[in-house]
């Protein structure tokens, strides 16, 4: 059995309303926040044969379903389960 | 002329799409729930409603597309069948990529719930044809997440293919930021696909087809969509000048 933990992220350009008031908060809160981004962690348990092929199959559920190509960039870590 | 509406799980605006197409428009109308699967010739109009689709879990509209019944659209929409996205099927027909582009929450981060003045960007369409090009009407908007969003050459190519089918004006057809309530890229608020048959808009012309509801200008949507269908109408010709 594998973990997977995947962020998902807006990509660099595209404007993150969330972000936007999350950081104008902060900097109510006298933090002096310069940028802020919300982002998404999804974790995904699967069943793999190996490293590798745990990978692949997390690369493609990015692409099909889990991040919007239009809007969002991912990146993931990938480890076994240990027993 | 044959309409199916699409049912899925958390859909909202389903019963009023429906009741449009057959009390208002007089047209055989019946559901397809989002297990089932359809032939293309089975219909001629679908259309998939406003709601929230699976809670709008992940992204509005990523998950819907993968039900069984849009596959039967994809299919339909190949074949040249009208597709009609309102709202959260706008959202939908974006996640399939039957039409370019993204949605984002509302640049406020608001839901807005109230009427919009439209300016009709291109009445050469299957769904438009009995307005006018530059014409401002109003409809009704009710969404959270509404805020369109593509790349520079995306909208350049919408522009230059006449594709941009509603933009959020003022009264006087001003197509300005204070009109724009989420924050859509140059105010749309409705695109057509390269071959003009599949529409996602975030207004709600269903919501406004009787008199009783106290504004028609979204039944000339459905209007236009029957002129279409019987023949009366071509479309195309800005694509070929």
């Amino acid at each position: 059995m594998f973990n997977a933990k995947i962020w998902v992220r807006f990509k660099n350009g595209v404007l993150d309303p969330q972000g936007a008031a999350i950081k104008g908060a902060l900097n109510h809160l006298g933090f002096e926040a310069e940028d802020v981004r919300v982002g998404k962690l999804i974790e995904v348990k699967l069943k793999a044969d190996n490293l590798d092929e745990a990978k692949a199959k997390v690369e493609m559920m990015c692409e099909k379903l889990l991040a919007n190509p239009v809007l969002e960039d991912f990146s993931f870590e990938v480890v076994e389960e240990s027993i | 002329m044959r309409g199916a509406v699409i049912v899925f799980p958390g859909s909202n605006c389903d019963v009023d799409c429906f009741h449009v197409w057959k009390d208002v428009l007089g047209q055989p109308a019946e559901y397809v729930f989002h297990k089932e699967k359809f032939s293309p010739e089975d219909f001629d109009l679908i259309i998939l409603p406003g709601g929230f689709s699976y809670g709008d879990y992940l992204r509005a509209g990523a998950i819907a597309r993968f039900s069984p019944a849009m596959d039967s659209v994809y299919k339909a929409a190949e074949k040249g069948k009208l597709i009609l996205g309102i709202c959260n099927g706008f959202q939908i027909l974006l996640e399939a990529g039957l039409l370019p582009g993204a949605m984002m929450k509302n640049r406020d981060l608001k839901f807005h719930c109230h009427d919009v003045y439209l300016k009709v960007g291109t009445a050469d369409s299957p769904f438009t044809n009995m307005y006018l090009p530059g014409e401002v009407v109003k409809m009704p908007i009710a969404h959270g997440e509404g805020n369109y969003y593509a790349d520079a050459d995306t909208i350049e190519r919408l522009k230059r293919e006449d594709r941009i089918v509603f933009y959020y004006s003022d009264e006087k057809g001003n197509i300005t930021d204070e009109a724009n309530p989420n924050g859509s890229v140059e105010n749309i608020a409705g695109i057509l696909n390269e071959e003009r048959n599949v529409l996602g808009m975030m207004p709600h012309p269903e919501r406004c087809a009787e008199e009783i509801l106290g504004n028609t200008d979204g039944k000339r949507l459905f209007m236009s969509i029957l002129e279409y269908l019987e023949g009366r109408v071509k479309i195309g010709k800005s694509r070929r000048s």
